[in-house]
């Protein structure tokens, strides 16, 4: 297999496309969103569980999807519970970077311990999109849905 | 029609056998794009019913407009004017040659197939319908023949109603013809599914329809580029394709309607070349096709339209169609091979298409996987959001034949798609 292709289908990513961690719609879940990628019509539903004091007590999602958008709505659920708002914005933003741009930025712009490095570590399996540009769309699909959720937004689409 | 385009168009070589008339070599050496490398890898096309490639002969045919007999059309006076208009209306001409169309005038250009089948739900409805009114469709169809139709129902209160296909794609005859009411207005449906293949009895279906005296509008997208095709002997009332896709130009499509429909049906956009006389109480119109054409004309587009239809009559579309019968069979039985792979849509008559889903591997996937070996296919729900439901589906890869294709791109997408078994397991 070319390196770029072995880069975007790293075990990692075959293992959470084959199955999925949490993917289950959680009875007390508060906030839900659909996203929706009009390229495939696949979409997937993010459910949050938020507290009052604005910290994600669980994270979960339903749908099917392309190898690279259900993995990372797996390996999202993983890193996203018991963050707040602010923590889960700031890592989105970072994740993005991560999957468009060959200069990561180092983080001196987020407050300090917005991000933690661990988390951002193992989402980097992910930057394998950046040599797949028409795949970017695949793999932010369920941080943005997770966004509109926080948001208070049913629907988004990634277009 | 003239006997001796007649001939032209369907003479066979002497000693003529198809294996011999179709040199496919020669055909790939007429198309430039096909040199080009693609990730280090030879270019693999098989996404022509997405958009064909172009052969030097379509190229030429637009530079030279723009180099030598360039100026707008039905305008001027002067000579550019003269030689481009006639240009242009060669080019109407051989569009209705192509289709066996009784005379030109019965040749509307639109910027694509979708401008086509917008100016039909907005003029064909307006002369035709009223609320409550219907439009029969088939489960096959592109979004270009559903969403103009919402619209309508939306501004006109009409009402669409669906035909429906069985689980292997094929067009149902007798539940078609139980839909036809005391209120179906026009039949749309397409003449070959873009995302299946699927080739639908038109003639049938039109005589269905006619006994109950209901026109009939094709969507002949995928038709023009892959078998003779003739309004005439269909019986056809109005006949739909598009430039891009039978290796002509992008920017121009076709609306065929019969002379009488035409001339009973309001205009589709106001302007210039569209009008007889202008005042500012009362404009009137031109008789068809200028009615239909407001603004100035797609005039390269046409003119490389017509060397498009020279390029696929010179070679006959009987000749072409058997090359990519003989091909589609070959890719059906090395696709089966696959591991995980199911092909979907097995209607027992079908184009060159091939519509497959593989067990462990999205669509997405497989699309990017063996894009890397240089190999194009669509991959998605092709404009058919309905049809895949319909299917229980969300998405499905297509691999599409072309004129140009061969035994070795066939190979080229079998080794790749056993990676992509190989990765996903
Ligand atoms: C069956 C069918 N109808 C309509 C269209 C629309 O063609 P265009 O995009 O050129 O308007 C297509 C192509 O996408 C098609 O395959």
């Amino acid at each position: 297999m070319l390196d770029d292709l072995r880069d975007l289908y790293q075990e990692v990513i075959l293992d959470h496309g084959r199955n999925p961690r949490n993917l289950r719609r959680p009875a007390e879940a508060n906030r839900h969103a659909r996203g929706h990628n009009p390229m495939c019509g696949d979409s997937l539903v993010v459910h949050l569980t938020l507290d009052p004091g604005g910290i994600i007590r669980d994270v979960a999602f339903e749908g099917k999807g392309c190898a690279i958008s259900v993995a990372s709505a797996s390996l999202m659920t993983e890193v996203l519970k018991g963050k707040t708002r602010d923590q889960a914005t700031a890592l989105f933003r970072r994740f993005h970077e991560l999957c468009t741009s060959d200069e990561e930025d180092d983080g001196s712009s987020d407050e300090a311990g917005a991000v933690d490095p661990d988390d951002l570590d193992r989402l980097r399996v992910l930057s394998g999109v950046r040599a797949f540009p028409m795949r970017v769309k695949c793999a932010t699909l369920a941080w943005h849905t997770m966004a509109a959720a926080m948001n208070g937004e049913e629907e988004v689409s990634t277009e | 029609m003239n006997d001796a385009i007649t001939s032209a168009r369907t003479r066979p070589a002497a000693g003529d056998n198809s294996a011999r008339a179709f040199d496919v070599e020669r055909i790939r050496a007429d198309f430039p794009i096909l040199r080009q490398r693609v990730h280090g890898q030879p270019l693999v096309y098989l996404d022509s019913a997405a958009s064909a490639q172009k052969p030097r002969p379509v190229i030429e045919a637009m530079d030279r407009v723009y180099e030598s007999a360039y100026a707008n059309v039905h305008r001027g006076v002067h000579y550019m004017s003269q030689v481009a208009t006639d240009a242009f209306e060669a080019g109407r001409e051989k569009v209705a040659r192509f289709l066996n169309a009784a005379s030109s005038d019965e040749i509307v250009f639109t910027r694509n197939a979708t401008e086509a089948f917008n100016l039909m739900a907005s003029s064909f409805t307006r002369a035709f319908l009223k609320p409550g009114d219907e439009v029969l469709i088939s489960a096959l169809e592109h979004h270009a023949n559903i969403v103009p139709w919402q619209l309508a129902r939306e501004q006109f209160g009409i009402v669409l109603k669906v035909a429906p296909i069985d689980d292997d794609g094929n067009f149902l005859l007798d539940e078609f013809e139980a839909r036809l009411g005391a209120r179906t207005r026009l039949v749309s449906l397409t003449h070959v599914s873009n995302a299946l293949g699927t080739i639908v009895p038109v003639a049938e279906v039109v005589r269905r329809a006619h006994a109950r005296d209901i026109p009939v509008l094709v969507d002949g997208c995928q038709a023009t580029p892959h078998m003779a095709v003739d309004v005439r002997a269909l019986d056809v009332d109005f006949y739909v394709f598009t430039g891009h896709k039978v290796y002509g130009p992008t920017g121009v499509g076709v609306l065929y309607g019969r002379r009488e429909l035409l001339a009973e049906m309001p205009p589709y956009q106001g302007g210039g070349e569209m009008i007889a006389s202008v005042s500012y109480e009362k404009t009137t119109f031109k008789a068809p096709p200028h009615r239909f054409e407001a603004g100035t004309p797609p005039i390269a587009e046409v003119v490389g339209l017509g060397a498009a239809i020279d390029y696929v009559s010179d070679i006959g579309l009987e000749h072409i169609a058997a090359h990519e019968a003989g091909l589609r069979a070959y890719a059906e039985e090395r696709l089966s091979a696959v591991p995980g792979l199911h092909i979907v849509g097995r209607a027992r008559d079908k184009a060159g298409i091939i519509s497959f889903v593989m067990d462990n591997a999205h669509p997405h996937d497989i699309g990017t996987i063996i894009d890397r070996a240089g190999v194009a296919v669509r991959t998605g729900h092709h404009c058919a959001e309905p049809l895949m439901h319909r299917l229980g589906l969300t998405a499905t890869a297509r691999a599409s034949l072309g004129l140009y294709n061969t035994r070795g791109d066939i190979d080229a997408l079998a080794r790749a798609l056993h990676a992509v078994a190989e990765i996903f397991g």
